[in-house]
């Protein structure tokens, strides 16, 4: 039993964090915000060069063939200084399909390119009405010769304006609620047919509601086994709920920081806010709670690559629904302490107060993943 | 990062559970699990058993009787001990004066007291907190005054848990008068036999007479039982408080408790099906589940630091104010479970050999005395609010 990182893994958090103070101030978060895609190629080919992007590709791919616990440091780091590169909608969901399910050909076309920067992916899974019920598919994918037509709607879809390749849950098989029956699809992004609707996040990201119409693609495009894919998509997203709840991690250090030092310099009646025992015990109890959640997010980390699905679904949603809790609370107590100065745009804490409210609702809110632990 | 366990640890997990398995007085474990009432005998046997095997103080240096392990071993070791239903050792022997003469004591009470804590042949109490000095411990009042080869206390403390079981007491007096309130404090051993100590009870509200105030008047007591010198009280004092406390957080004990609170909750009935299969309750016990392995795993990251050789800090201050909550928290919802047979109100039925037929359930009777008993959790040892000063201070620097 030992719950420390190695020296590998402090050597990646403290390039990451060192990198990224310097690279990524404020600034350039205010100035993304303002793009088309919310990021920068630059920045993107940048992290290609220090190796971020093949951590979860295998080294005969390219990658360097990390663990869920490089990953979740990295999502820390990441969640520190709000990075808006779409390193989840790529390299945690899109590279965990295609390390799980692909074929050796498939892999050998995509990860490679994913590593060097050069390719970007989206992974369509929700839809309008699916809500967090991955089983939930209304589109459809019909045969044609040795090939499939895709019809659907497909709700959320992160980055997917500057993707090159989607891929897309869509049902070969059964009603719409049922758990055999998807199947998984490459999906090239200027395939004819495919139409998005691209727009902001609150949080500042970028997302699309990609709509197919009579798309066809052939039978290279199937990812693992025609009408099971659902075992792919959960796997893929407890691996993203273990990233998404580093990131939260992140995020709030960084807000129990800069919330600390400001208790420390504003005064009020005469002394720094930081003498007024209600404070302090605000600030203790925001502590705590990143603290708690720091512990299930390397949990998760280190569970999501449990064999076992139940014992892996249980583990994540457990830090989901911690991580959800801890996020509200130390999201809305950094506002609060920050009094007026705490609601401008100005300050990051807006900026990660909202990142850390979205991160509730990706992939399940702490409700959802209550009852899912609970076994509801 | 490996949340297994090594084949090591395995190795040395089973040789705990067997341990306990062929050792632990059946009827002792029958109260623990049933969370009747124990009394000294049940915890001086089962102390003894583990002073025989050489495992009573695994956290003291080795040449005092500590068995060597390492964090993650004295962790293991805890939480087989608390799973496998065995009384909680008695702490004041063990892990606070103990440790005490071993940072501070001299040769002589090393020889003296410390092969006495191991046999359990003495049973310690502790004599921190007064009628005036509660949170505020500083303040406290009770002065031993020199008088030849003696000092001579007088004052009173309170709060004493077993002070009715006790041979020795040791306590924070006040020796000088500095301007500085913690300067004047000294650390001093006490025989509970001496002339002039009355012990009165203290009833608690759940029924319980566990917890003493215990005076002091003209109480004569060598120099020699002077700990460390004079006015070096409250260091020794601070020193205790940062000393071993990988358990405080209670996780062990607490899923014992959510192991009974499922058997329970599956046993009553609520709108014709077991009551963890309503909603509303399966997620509150969810809830506190999800709440247990954050503390489970912020506990074992600590002990983990501590294996990898970082010396405990502040942070356990974290462990025990959200310990016990957990804690209560799972006596609240024990005390709900039952619903209307939370009411009777059965004292004998909480000590052994009662022989009626119990009143509904038989798991029933302890619950309530038990969520009213266990207010005291985030009150002892240093109140929670002043567990949050502590972090406020010591690791927030506010």
């Amino acid at each position: 039993m030992d719950f420390t990182l190695n020296d590998e893994q402090r050597l990646l958090q403290e390039s990451a964090e060192r990198y990224l103070a310097k690279e990524y101030p404020f600034a350039v978060r205010r100035r993304l915000l303002a793009t088309d895609l919310g990021f920068n190629r630059e920045t993107w080919k940048a992290f290609a060069d220090l190796g971020w992007l093949g951590i979860g590709i295998p080294e005969e791919f390219g990658g360097i063939g990390g663990s869920g616990v490089e990953t979740a440091v990295l999502m820390e780091a990441f969640g520190a200084v709000l990075v808006g590169e779409p390193y989840l909608a790529t390299c945690v969901l899109g590279v965990g399909v295609v390390r799980l399910a692909s074929s050796p050909v498939q892999k050998k076309v995509l990860l490679p390119k994913v590593a060097t920067g050069d390719l970007l992916l989206a992974f369509a899974f929700a839809e309008p009405g699916s809500r967090y019920e991955l089983s939930r598919v209304a589109t459809r994918a019909r045969k044609n010769g040795s090939g499939f037509v895709l019809d659907g709607r497909k709700a959320v879809v992160f980055d997917a304006a500057a993707a090159d390749t989607f891929i897309v849950a869509a049902r070969t098989a059964g009603g719409v609620a049922d758990s055999d029956g998807i199947t998984l699809f490459l999906v090239e992004a200027d395939a004819k047919g495919l139409t998005r609707r691209d727009y902001p996040t609150v949080d500042g990201r970028r997302a699309s509601e990609v709509t197919l119409k009579g798309v066809a693609v052939d039978a290279d495009a199937i990812v693992g086994a025609v009408d099971s894919g659902l075992p792919v998509i959960e796997w893929v997203i407890d691996h993203a709920i273990a990233a998404v709840t580093a990131e939260a991690v992140g995020i709030m250090s960084a807000l129990n920081r800069q919330t600390l030092e400001y208790l420390k310099t504003r005064r009020q009646f005469g002394r720094p806010l930081a003498n007024f025992q209600v404070l302090q015990h605000r600030m203790v109890d925001m502590f705590a709670a990143c603290e708690l959640s720091k512990s299930m997010a390397y949990m998760a980390a280190v569970r999501a690559g449990d064999r076992d699905a139940d014992s892996r679904a249980k583990a994540v949603s457990a830090a989901k629904v911690q991580i959800g809790k801890a996020g509200r609370f130390v999201g809305q107590q950094a506002v609060q302490l920050h009094g007026g100065m705490g609601m401008t745009d100005e300050l990051p804490v807006g900026h990660y107060f909202k990142r850390l409210t979205m991160i509730d609702t990706l992939f399940g809110d702490v409700d959802f993943h209550l009852r899912r632990f609970a076994g509801g | 990062m490996d949340l297994t366990l090594s084949p090591h640890e395995l190795a040395f997990q089973s040789e705990v559970r067997a341990f306990i398995r062929d050792n632990l007085p059946a009827d002792i474990k029958r109260k623990v699990e049933d969370g009747l009432r124990l009394v000294k005998d049940d915890m001086v046997r089962w102390q003894k058993l583990l002073g025989v095997r050489g495992w009573m103080a695994p956290h003291w240096p080795e040449k005092y009787g500590g068995t060597g392990w390492s964090p993650v071993e004295r962790y293991l070791f805890e939480e087989e001990l608390a799973l496998g239903g065995c009384p909680r050792v008695a702490p004041f022997g063990i892990n606070m004066v103990g440790p005490v003469i071993i940072e501070f004591g001299s040769e002589a009470h090393k020889r003296r007291f410390l092969p006495r804590i191991l046999s359990s042949d003495d049973w310690w109490c502790q004599g921190y907190s007064e009628p005036e000095a509660g949170s505020d411990l500083a303040a406290l009042k009770t002065r031993a005054e020199t008088d030849g080869d003696d000092y001579l206390v007088n004052g009173v403390k309170t709060w004493t848990t077993f002070a009715h079981y006790a041979d020795w007491i040791f306590c924070l007096v006040r020796t000088g008068s500095k301007a500085k309130k913690q300067e004047g404090i000294s650390f001093l051993l006490i025989d509970m036999r001496a002339d002039g100590i009355v012990i009165r009870p203290i009833r608690t509200f759940d029924g319980g007479d566990e917890i003493n105030e215990v005076s002091f008047t003209d109480v004569r007591v060598p120099k020699d039982n002077l700990i460390g010198r004079e006015g070096q009280g409250w260091t020794i004092a601070k020193f205790l408080l940062g000393y071993e406390r990988t358990g405080i957080a209670g996780v062990a004990r607490s899923k014992k408790q959510m192991q009974r609170l499922r058997t329970i909750a599956a046993r009553e009935m609520c709108g014709g099906r077991p009551l963890i299969e309503d909603p509303k309750f399966r997620d509150k016990v969810a809830a506190v589940e999800i709440e247990l392995m954050a503390l489970e795993y912020t506990n074992l990251r600590i002990v983990s630091a501590e294996n990898a050789g970082q010396a405990p800090g502040p942070e356990s201050s974290l462990l025990k104010f959200r310990g016990t909550e957990i804690q209560q928290a799972i006596t609240e919802l024990l005390l709900e479970a039952v619903g209307y047979y939370a009411l009777p109100y059965a004292p004998d039925a909480l000590a052994d050999g009662w022989n009626e037929s119990p009143i509904g359930p038989e798991y029933a009777a302890p619950l309530a005395p038990h969520y009213f008993n266990w207010r005291k959790a985030s009150i002892y040892a240093g109140t929670n609010e002043i567990q949050k000063n502590i972090i406020a201070k010591m690791i927030l620097e506010m």
